[in-house]
Order: structure tokens, then sequence, then C-alpha cells
């Protein structure tokens, strides 16, 4: 512990770049897991096309996919870019799955009220499906940032950014607190991470909590 | 760009393919077996006591976020190279999924069934053994096949302290710049893990009861 | 009835190394159950059975009935230990229930639950062979017992393969009744096994059971919610109150007749009347009825009644005048057929035929004529006259 206080600006510095590190791919793969997510709900083709697909980018470990995605992109191993693309991929095979599992789960006479009340489809999925869909989501969305913010660590094996720099200079320093610092910073980035997803999704459904 | 991989010469001698795969294989089956030995007692007992779930929950969710790589150097640094951190992190990192499945499987079976064990006679070891395990094993092998993916495709970074397996080839190739090499790790993992979740798919449907697979599939919903 | 020494194997089940035993006392009843005194307040305070005392005599269905949440549960499962009481002696043939250590005292009570709660990994059979495994039974010899009990409770061989998943409720609960009677327990408890079942399946299986029962000669207890069921079932009745007391015990015509209280008044019925007409067996008058077959041309004066090759009724040809082929689209299908049970089954058959006339038919289902309501009613008129009935 007195590492982290004795370098604190360091600390604060890694601890900016893993945030953004974990952050961005989650948003960049959830966004894009909702309408692949709602075409999976709603179609057995891509079900049997996204599901599998899906399952095996699950298979390829994260440090070959950091050390593929330059060479992929056409840009240089120490870029950011290159732990953002992985993440995001990863984040995105998960989240379809959640997606459509939530939506599937929408009960079929609310989305049929809706219908009947002359709610146009994007308007619906807005306002009706999507806000009942959310715990489920939600749930996944906290096993995605959970997973997240332990796989950026794995950037710093090829020398990207983050608390995973403190465990391979750690490492090679032969230094046990720097490297207990990092996985410090990690577990209570995961910890905040998963409470604030918690706080939002009570917040954004009151009603799952009514008659309790 | 497959050509690293389809070179004979990368095929044999002791740093040769085979010999990669095998010891990521070795890896992988010995955390999964030392990891199941733990999980699986200690989440069916809770799950059938149905006391301390909390702890189980808590436990699991705390291992999560524990980073791999983090544990793997820790271990280094304080026992020295060789397999043992590489099991101590595996391990750490199989554990979640394989005893959360096992709590759950513990806890979904219909408690109808499970008076009705208590009610013909049965002994809670039993209840345990020939009703709650063997009606809660779908779920501890999604639990289980779960955490054998990851493991594959964790153990790649054992050889970022110098241990075997196939991530020798990604950080070989890395300080080489050799990106075929890379590939090569990146693909075999991929189709490690792939074979090793058939392998436990088999077993699944060796062990499991026909009479708990879902009825009607291929029809219904 | 089977004799004593029929009922010595029946009842030589062990527990805990020495018989239960047969008891024999002085008035000649064996008491099989007995609950003194019983009570069971759960930890929440809810008193769920309230001082019970009651004698389940051998060899009988004693039926506990009442409104749900009135502690019939409750009472039955304190029976085999799968709850305690709060106080009280729960004797089963003379031994205190708590003196015996509670798996060894449910492989000698057969246990059948609404649900069926049948293993969903094992097989039917392994299923039915559960208890005696359990008891130590070598494997041929539980496999052999269990194939004979799906004959017994009216399944197919090839059953034996399936998983309870592949089975209908009603096919379920008898694989359930079978679990239970396979190691031969001299008691069986019953907790409203059929109330899952659609009625015309319950009515089979109730049927059934009774057919069981004068084989087997067990000490049945048996817990419903329908009083009609328990009319039916019950050699004994006991009728439960909200909060854990009985109401009354007694047979079904005594309840019926002389209702203890208005609890059981009311939920023994109104229509008890109706119901006594399901204990009375007086005779009524079987007429002669006009019948044909298919394909035959005949004269039409009245009602006719068209049978198969068998003699077995097909429907009513209504009665218009003059020659006809019989064809089946002519007939006129319903009425339930009366066989010669009861005075309830002679006037629904009579009531609910299209002619009036209740179809009365043999064993094998053959016509052997039919009965008027009128004829019922009038045996109903003697009965009370006799004192048979309730006013
Ligand atoms: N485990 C329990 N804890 C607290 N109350 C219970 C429990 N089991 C049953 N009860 C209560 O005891 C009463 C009798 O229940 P039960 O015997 O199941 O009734 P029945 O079988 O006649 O419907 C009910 O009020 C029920 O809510
Ligand atoms: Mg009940």
């Amino acid at each position: 512990m007195t590492w982290i206080f004795e370098n604190w600006e360091r600390f604060w510095e890694v601890t900016e770049v893993h945030l953004r590190l974990s952050v961005v791919p989650v948003l960049i793969g959830f966004v894009l897991a909702i309408p692949l997510g709602w075409w999976a709900s709603r179609s057995q083709t891509a079900r049997a096309i996204l599901f599998p697909f899906a399952n095996i980018l699950f298979t390829i470990p994260s440090i070959a996919l950091i050390v593929i995605t330059p060479v992929l992109l056409g840009v240089k191993i120490l870029d950011e870019i290159n732990v953002i693309v992985p993440l995001a991929v990863y984040t995105l095979a998960l989240m379809i799955r959640s997606v459509a599992d939530a939506l599937s789960a929408v009960p079929g006479n609310v989305v049929a009220a809706a219908n009947a009340m002359g709610f146009r489809p994007l308007r619906r999925f807005l306002t009706v499906d999507f806000p009942l869909a959310l715990p489920v989501t939600i749930a996944g969305l906290r096993v995605a940032t959970m997973s997240n913010i332990s796989m950026v660590s794995v950037g710093a094996l090829v020398g990207l950014g983050g608390y995973g720099q403190l465990f391979t200079e750690g490492y090679q320093t032969d230094h046990t607190e720097k490297v207990l610092a990092g996985l410090i910073g990690t577990v209570v980035l995961a910890v905040l991470a998963d409470g604030l997803l918690l706080l939002i999704g009570r917040l954004l459904t009151p009603w799952a909590r009514a008659g309790r | 760009m497959g050509g690293w991989l389809f070179d004979p010469a990368h095929w044999s001698g002791t740093t040769g393919i085979p010999v990669r795969l095998a010891e990521h294989l070795g890896y992988t089956l010995l955390t999964l077996l030392i990891a199941a030995v733990i999980a699986i007692p200690l989440g069916a007992f809770v799950g059938h006591t149905g006391k301390g779930g909390f702890v189980i929950v808590g436990l699991s969710n705390a291992l999560r976020a524990l980073p791999t790589t983090a544990v793997l150097i820790l271990v280094v640094l304080w026992a020295g190279l060789g397999d043992f951190p590489v099991y101590v992190a595996l391990v750490l990192l199989a554990i979640p999924p394989i005893m959360a499945g096992t709590y759950a499987g513990v806890r979904a079976v219909d408690p109808v069934t499970v008076d009705a064990a208590r009610g013909v006679g049965m002994r809670e070891s039993g209840v345990l053994l020939q009703v709650e395990i063997p009606n809660a094993l779908p779920l501890i092998y999604g639990g289980f096949r779960g955490a054998a993916l990851q493991v594959v495709a964790t153990a790649t970074i054992a050889a970022y302290t110098g241990a075997g397996g196939l991530g020798r080839l990604v950080f070989d190739g890395l300080a080489l710049q050799e990106f075929g090499q890379m590939l090569a790790g990146a693909v075999l993992v991929a189709l490690l893990a792939v074979l090793v979740d058939l392998g436990f798919a088999g077993l699944q449907r060796l062990t499991v009861s026909p009479g708990l697979r879902p009825v009607g599939t291929g029809g219904k919903r | 009835m089977p004799g004593y020494a029929e009922r010595v194997k029946v009842f030589g089940i062990y527990i805990q190394g020495d018989p239960i035993g047969v008891v024999v006392t002085t008035g000649g009843i064996r008491r099989v159950i007995e609950f003194r005194a019983v009570t069971k307040r759960f930890e929440d305070g809810t008193i769920a059975v309230d001082e019970l005392d009651l004698t389940v005599e051998a060899g009988t269905i004693t039926v506990f009935v009442g409104p749900s949440g009135c502690g019939k549960t409750t009472s039955l499962r304190m029976v085999n230990r799968m709850i305690d009481p709060t106080s009280g002696t729960i004797l089963v043939d003379g031994k205190d229930v708590l003196t015996v250590d509670p798996p060894t005292l449910r492989r000698g009570i057969g246990y059948v639950i609404q649900q069926a709660g049948l293993f969903p990994h094992r097989t039917v059979l392994d299923n039915i062979a559960t208890v005696p495994l359990l008891s130590g039974w070598d494997k041929r010899k539980a496999r052999t017992r269990a194939a004979e009990l799906l004959e017994i409770v009216g399944l197919d061989a090839n059953f034996g393969k399936r998983y309870p998943a592949q089975l209908s409720g009603g096919q379920q609960q008898r694989v359930g009744v079978a679990r239970a009677l396979a190691a031969d327990p001299p008691v069986l408890l019953m907790d409203e096994p059929f109330s899952a079942v659609d009625p015309v399946v319950r009515e089979d299986l109730q049927n059934e059971l009774l057919r069981l029962q004068a084989e087997l000669d067990k000490t049945i207890v048996f817990v419903t919610h329908d009083i009609d069921e328990a009319l039916k079932l019950g050699e004994r009745v006991a009728v439960f109150q909200t909060g854990g007391h009985l109401a009354q015990y007694a047979r079904p015509t005594e309840l019926l007749a002389a209702p203890a209280n208005d609890f059981v008044a009311s939920f023994v019925g109104r229509d008890r009347g109706y119901r006594t007409l399901t204990f009375l067996h007086a005779d009524v008058p079987v007429h002669p009825v006009t019948t044909a077959k298919l394909g035959e041309r005949v004269t039409v004066t009245d009602w006719t009644l068209v049978v198969d090759e068998t003699n077995r009724p097909k429907g009513w040809l209504s009665g218009v005048d003059g020659e006809v082929e019989v064809a089946e689209k002519d007939l006129i299908s319903g009425g339930s057929l009366y066989d010669g049970s009861t005075l309830r089954g002679a006037l629904d058959a009579a009531l609910s035929s299209p002619s009036a006339l209740g179809v009365v038919v043999d064993d094998v289902g053959a016509v052997t004529g039919v009965v008027k309501a009128d004829d019922v009613i009038q045996a109903l008129a003697k009965a009370r006259a006799a004192g048979e009935v309730p006013k």
C-alpha cells in the first residue's frame, strides 16, 4: 500500500489509462451489440450466424488478439487501439447474447399491447422493449466490464499502459509491492465499476423492485 | 502468413508445435482437475445446505476480479519460476465459474424432487450424491466448460514468465517480430479451445442422464 | 379380506432390527397409526396442527380432508418424520416414531406426493427400485420387483425404460404410487396425489387405487381438499378445520347423515342428499330395451339402443316412426352407463341419457337393460323410509 501513496502521481496516471482502456471498449461493444442482439432476438438465422461466431471469438486468447490487431489494422504495436479493438470485440461477443436473451424475455403480451396502442417499431423498441430488457442486459454488462478491467492488464505484456505496466515493471525489477499495487487498483476499479452499474440498473428500472 | 504454421521444421523437436500443444493441454487439464476438486464440493455443499450462499457469490466475484497476470507474477516473485505459479494463477481463474455453476445447479434442483428423496428414506449424503448432483450436472458442466475455455485462452500468458505452452509461440514471435509465429500461436490456442470444449461436450453427453435433456429438442419455441 | 397370516407377512417389515410387529388390541382392532395430543407449531408461530387425537385403523383408507392450509399435510408428514411434532406422540403400530431414525422409518412407509416427485435423472424402473435398493436389496431382485410394480399400477412394461419427463401427469402419478409400494410397506401416505391431474384421469386413478387396496390391504392415509374424493375413497374420513382442529372423524355415511358442526355441514355441501346416493345399493328394476345393430333395417317406433357386435352400447336412435337403415350418422350419443353399483350411478345414467333411459351394462360392458329415473327416486324414498338416508 505504501507504494501507492509514495508514487501517487504514477498510480493515478496508470489508473486513468486503465479506466480509459476498459470503459471505451465496453461502450463501443455495447452500442454495437444492441442492433445485433435485437436482430438475433428476432431471427433464427441471425442467431445461427452470430452465436457460434461469438463463441469462437471467445476462444482466442486476448494476448493473441492484442498482438495480431496492429498487423491487421496496420498500426504500431504500442497504439492503444490495439487493446481497445480486441476488448470491444470481446464485449460485443458477450453482449450480443445478453441483449438477445434480454429482448427475447420481454413478455409477448406487453409487446402486443404496445403494438395495439399504435407504437411504431423504433419508438416501441426504445420505450418498451429495451427498458424492459435492461435488467438482463445490465447483468451482462457487469460481466463484460469486470472481464475487461482484468484483461486490460494483458496489454502491458506487449508494452501498453494501465495497471499491467506495474505488473511487468514489478516483475522485471523484482518489486512485489508494485505488482500488489496494480492488483489492488484493478480489484478496486472492478468493484467500483460493478457497484456503479448495479446502481444505474436500479435507478433505471425502479419497477423491478416494486411489489417485492 | 500461414507459412510459419505449416513449416515442417516447426513440428518437431523439444520446442516444436506438438510439444507446445501437449504442454498447453497439460496445464489446462491439470488446472481443471485441481479446480474441480476444490470448487465442486464447496459449491455442492453450500448449495445443499442453503447456508452461506453469499460467501460463494462473494468469493466468486472477488476471484473473478483478480487479474491473472498479476497473480502469476506475484507467485513467481514469491516462489520462483516454474509451473507452480502457472497452476496457482489458472486454478484461481477456473474456480469461480465451476463453483458458481455447481452452487446454482444444486440450488436449481426442484425442491419437490429433493423432498421426495428424503421422503423415500435417503440420508443427506444420498440426497446430495444420488439426486442433487446428478440433476445439477448440466449446470455444473456449463460452469466447467466456461472455465475450460478461459483456462485454455489464459494459459497463453504462462509463457510470459518463461513457462511452456502455446503462449511461447506468441511471446517468442513478438520478441522476434515474427508475425507468422504469433498468428500460429493464436490459431492453435483457439483450435485447442474448440477441441477441448468438444471433448467435454462429449463427456457431458456420456455422463448426464438422458432424462435431463430438454424435451422436444429441435421442435419447440 | 386376507387372513391373519397374510397380514403378518404384509406387516412383517423390520424397522431398526425389530419388527414393528402386529399389535392386536383387546378390542380386536389393530391400531396402526395413532396421533396422541399431537401439536405442531412452526417457528413463525403458526399452529398447523392443534392437539390432534386420532387413530388410523389397519387396512383402511383413511382420508384427511379439509380446506387448504388446515394442517393436513403437516399431520401426514409427521408420520414419516418429514416434520417432527412440537408436542404429543405418534405411534406406528405401537412404536413411537421419534425413536426411529428418519431414513429408516421412511423406508418402511410409502410416500406419494402431489407432483409425483419422480427423480428426473432416473428411468421409470430405477425410480420404482429406489427404496428396495436403499434397503439393501440386490440390483436384480430390485429391478424384477420394479417391473412387477409397473404392471400392478397398470403401466406397460416398455414404460420402464422411459424418463419421467416422457410421461403424462397421470402416468407419473402411477409411477409415484409404484415407487411408494416397491418395498411393500404396510403404511402408505398419500398427499393430494391426484389433485394435479385432469378430472377424467383422476377418476381412473381413484378407481385404480380402490382396486389396488382391495388386493394389498395397506393402511393408507390419503390427504385431499376435495370432499368428493374423500367420500369416494375413504373408509374413514377426518375433516380438518382451519387452525389445525379435527372437526369430525367418521365413516362417509355418518359424515353425510350427521355432520358434527356447521363447518362440516357446509364443507360436505348442501347437495349431500344426492351424494348419499353414492352409498346406497338398493335394487332398481331393470327394464328390457329394444336394440338394433348398425346396418340393420329396422322399424323404429320408440327410442332404440344401437349396439355393436358384442352387444356394447353405441348410441340411441330417436323415435321416428317407420323403417330405416341404422347408420352411424343418425346415432345420438351421450349418457353415462350404469354398472349396477350405486344409486347415484343409476340416477346419473337415467338423467344423462337422451332417451331418459339409463343404459345398464354388465362387467364386460354388454347391455342388459335400462333403468328409469322414477324407479331410482322410488328406491331412494324406500331407503329413506328405512332410515338409511339423512333427511
Ligand atoms: N414450514 C412452515 N413454516 C411455517 N408455517 C407453515 C410451514 N408449513 C406449513 N405452514 C403453515 O401451516 C398451516 C398448515 O399447512 P399444511 O399442513 O400444509 O396445510 P394443508 O396441507 O392442509 O393445506 C398453513 O397455515 C401453512 O401456511
Ligand atoms: Mg397440503
